[in-house]
């Protein structure tokens, strides 16, 4: 494994060189620098074209700039030394720019990552499951919907009729009756499909879950839970015990009493836990990312605890059962204090939730729960732009990947064997089903970086996109060349890592 | 099928005294299907890709003979370069409605994708976009082809030093997001369109280089490649007369969904200001110029996005189609 790391890490440094001082050849030959103080007509205008020719070094050869810039580059992984990568055309520094906009970019790529792989290897999977079905069809050609759509299109799209139909909706929220039948019937419809059956279950489940649908939507618009919502103790606790039974469903059966048993055992501590969490929560010293992620950590000791001590014969398997019930139930208190939080960040904002400039609210001055919410729904629609592509080529790829293992010998022979059609799939088809996944998400990271550029532009955020764009259409090189090196050296260590857990995986493959 | 009757086939036995298989006479021969014909007929048969063969012909055939190219007039009426007066706020005069539905029928009136902030027919200049970013998107297909099909093709077939370089390069390009590096060289090359196809041919060939050197790596160790070696074949031969038409399937599948990486890839280009620019006009920047207007006017955003799905999607069915005519692995239907 060691010598695997070092020589991955020498290869790809030598990438990186290669591909920096390609881009900086092509950026330099891209436009001229100097181009608009060539047309200018002040009278110190040799003094302003000298200054500038003398910061971003235009009086020597690229080679030799780029030289220059590379030792720029080196000095920010010595120690002591400050980063020096270039300055603007207008004389700013590149690397205080680039600080301020990579965290921006960085929340936009890892909250599209994170959800087009859950979103699309979920749907990939049970659409591979219910093949042949409508549902499958409907899924693969979305899927190509999707893959066909331009991301201008969509993010522009979605800011008009999503984020503007959304706030003017918002203003008085009332749900027309078109919109409920719609939605609780497309509710039904999914439910048949997901849960599954023969005919008459299916329409059964249809029925009831539309009806459920329907009658929820009406009664939250009765109790104007839309400008006032909130998630409340009692619907924790339900929740948290039904993601208790979902999760042994998925990781054990429900046959497995011990992991069963267990996994509720967590969520009731959870539930009750929430009582003595929620004011700390609400406690404005208090909240913050690094205690939540404590209590988390906390969390899932106490999960793992549990689980050992009542898994019995089934221990491995409880443990992770818990640790994940837990974590949902965490999420559950977070996703309330969020909610909670909602109207009296409308009233900051003047009752336009859904955002569409910037990626934060300038001079917001509320809470934590009100900032992260702001976050949040500034984050909401580029991320659904990205997401939208991505996960169509997640869902088709893991649908493929899936058919093709679930044709294997193997899983006929465990079906042989006698093992209940959910252990199939969960213990034997679905973990190898996934190992692929792990090339193809090296790839879409790059599309994912095209995609951010795009929704970055048109969302206004001033992330790193936004400097490409800006610098390349000026002719400015080292913005552009500071958003390709952290471009670059995200995507080698996001290769390095996706073949290093290939490695892991797998257990055929060697890594030397 | 060999006629059991030839002489160089030693019939004996059971088989001998039933009788010859082949005494059936007939006024006509049977033979067998020839591979392309079988590909040609799965291909006719996949509803999807039939589907999109017909969109996409027919925005083809819309495009270049509604306003001419090349000099040659076309049927409508209006030109995408006169500028004239504004009637009506622009507004679409294209009328689907029934008059029941309180609409005027059919009818298509004179800007039935109304006008730009100039006067200009937003017809004439949908079709003037769509002609430019269909003749990039093809184009961008072909080079992109020819150039990994010869990288693969060399890297494949020779290994050693040649292959370490050239995957080496490959590589390399893989690593750079593609946006990024067809903006730079999308910016490199100005903005009339044959230069930005040339440019951008460069930068989406790795992905097929890839695919044709693990072919030829397999198909490199078969026995037809030794014979052709023992008969005394160049190099070059082998490659382009033996082992290359079998990958075709391959080459072609990859062509197409080239092609509609392509059309996304331009208009993106176009959208952010990289790609073609004035006087010319592109799908994506016809968007990009009238992104603002889309709450007054938003029909000036809708039709350019609805050819570029439109094309896009088509072209990935024809793609999809032509995968599973080249290697139907489903032998089940729907009961």
């Amino acid at each position: 494994m060691g010598v695997f790391v070092v020589r991955r890490l020498t290869v790809s440094f030598l990438i990186l060189i290669a591909s920096t001082f390609l881009m900086f050849a092509l950026v330099s030959a891209s436009g001229d620098p100097l181009g608009d103080l060539r047309l200018d007509t002040s009278p110190n205008r040799q003094q302003k074209i000298e200054q500038r020719t003398e910061q971003l070094h235009l009086d020597k050869s690229v080679p030799q700039r780029y030289l220059i810039w590379a030792g720029g580059v080196v000095k920010c992984v010595v120690p002591g030394q400050d980063c020096d990568l270039g300055t603007t055309i207008r004389g700013q520094d590149v690397t205080s720019l680039l600080k301020q906009a990579m965290g921006v970019t960085f929340r936009l790529v890892t909250a599209a990552l994170v959800l087009a792989i859950l979103l699309g290897v979920t749907v990939g999977i049970v659409s591979s499951l219910r093949q042949y079905s409508g549902f499958d069809y409907t899924i693969t050609f979305s899927a190509f919907l999707f893959f066909s759509l331009p991301v201008f299109w969509v993010a522009v799209l979605l800011k008009q009729y999503l984020a503007i139909g959304v706030n003017n909706w918002y203003a008085d929220p009332v749900i027309s009756l078109g919109f409920g039948v719609v939605f609780a019937l497309l509710s039904g419809f999914t439910w048949g499909a997901v849960i599954g059956g023969d005919r008459r279950r299916k329409w059964i489940i249809r029925g009831v879950a539309a009806v459920l649908t329907f009658a929820l939507l009406y009664y939250l618009q009765a109790v104007d839970w839309f400008t006032h919502p909130a998630l409340g103790p009692g619907l924790i606790i339900v929740l948290a015990l039904g993601s208790a039974v979902v999760v042994t469903a998925l990781v054990a059966g429900l046959t497995h009493r011990s992991v069963l048993n267990a996994c509720l055992v967590t969520a009731g501590v959870g539930g009750l836990a929430q009582f003595f969490v929620t004011p700390w929560l609400q406690d404005p010293k208090w909240a913050s990312w690094t205690n939540i992620l404590l209590l988390a950590v906390i969390a899932v000791i106490v999960a793992a605890v549990i689980g050992y001590l009542m898994g019995g014969l089934d221990r491995p398997q409880a443990i992770r059962a818990t640790i994940l019930t837990a974590l949902a139930t965490g999420f559950f208190i977070v996703v309330d204090q969020l909610l909670r939080a909602v109207p009296s960040y409308s009233d900051i904002v003047g009752g336009r939730i859904l955002a569409t400039i910037g990626s934060s609210t300038p001079n917001f001055d509320g809470t934590f729960w009100e900032s992260q919410l702001d976050t949040f729904t500034h984050l909401l629609l580029p991320t659904l732009s990205i997401l939208l592509i991505s996960y169509a080529t997640y869902s088709r790829y893991s649908r493929a990947t899936m058919l093709d293992t679930m044709h294997q010998d193997y899983v006929r022979t465990a079906r042989a064997k006698g093992l209940t059609e959910r252990t199939v799939v969960m213990r034997h088809a679905f973990r190898n089903a996934l190992i692929p996944l792990t090339t193809l998400a090296a790839f879409d990271f790059g599309a994912l970086i095209s995609g951010a550029i795009i929704t970055e532009t048109i969302f206004g955020w001033r992330g790193m996109g936004v400097l490409f764009v800006n610098g390349l259409a000026q002719s400015d090189p080292y913005p552009v060349m500071g958003f390709y090196i952290v471009t670059a050296i995200s995507v080698v260590v996001f290769n390095m890592l996706a073949d290093m857990s290939y490695a892991y995986l797998d257990p055929r493959i060697r890594l030397t | 099928m060999p006629d059991i009757q030839s002489e160089d086939v030693a019939v004996t036995g059971p088989i001998a005294e039933a009788g010859p298989l082949t005494s059936i006479e007939r006024e006509f021969t049977i033979q067998a299907r020839t591979q392309r014909e079988m590909v040609i007929r799965r291909f006719f048969r996949h509803r999807g890709a039939m589907g999109g063969l017909i969109v996409f012909a027919f925005v083809l055939v819309l495009a270049y003979s509604s306003i001419g190219i090349l000099g040659l007039p076309g049927w409508w009426h209006q030109s995408y370069e006169t500028t004239g007066t504004v009637q009506n706020g622009g507004a679409m005069s294209l009328d689907l409605l029934p008059p029941f539905v309180d609409g005027d029928g059919l009818a298509i009136g004179n800007h039935p994708f109304g006008q730009d902030d100039v006067g200009r027919d937003y017809f004439a200049l949908t079709m003037r976009g769509t002609q430019i970013s269909v003749l990039i998107a093809v184009s961008v297909g072909i080079i992109s082809t020819v150039l990994g099909v010869v990288v693969g093709a060399f890297s494949g077939f020779y290994r050693g030093a040649t292959e370490s370089t050239l995957m080496r390069l490959t590589d390399l390009m893989l690593t750079i997001p593609l946006l990024v590096l067809a903006a730079v060289i999308g910016q490199i090359s100005g903005g009339t369109p044959l230069l930005l196809a040339l440019v951008l041919g460069l930068v989406l060939w790795p992905n097929l280089a890839r695919l044709v050197r693990g072919e030829f790596l397999s198909l490199r160790e078969k026995e037809f490649v030794e014979a052709a070696r023992a008969m005394g074949a160049p190099d070059s031969r082998i490659i382009f007369r033996h082992i290359l038409p079998n990958t075709l399937g391959t080459i072609i599948v990859n062509a197409t969904l080239t092609i509609s990486a392509a059309i996304i890839l331009e208009t993106a280009l176009s959208f952010l200001g990289f790609g073609v620019q004035a006087p010319d006009t592109s799908l994506g920047k016809l968007i990009s110029d009238y992104q603002t207007a889309f709450q007054t006017r938003p029909w000036l955003f809708w039709w350019p996005g609805l050819f570029i799905v439109a094309i896009a999607l088509s072209v990935n069915f024809i793609g999809d189609g032509l995968r599973d005519a080249f290697d139907p692995k489903q032998t089940r239907v729907r009961a």
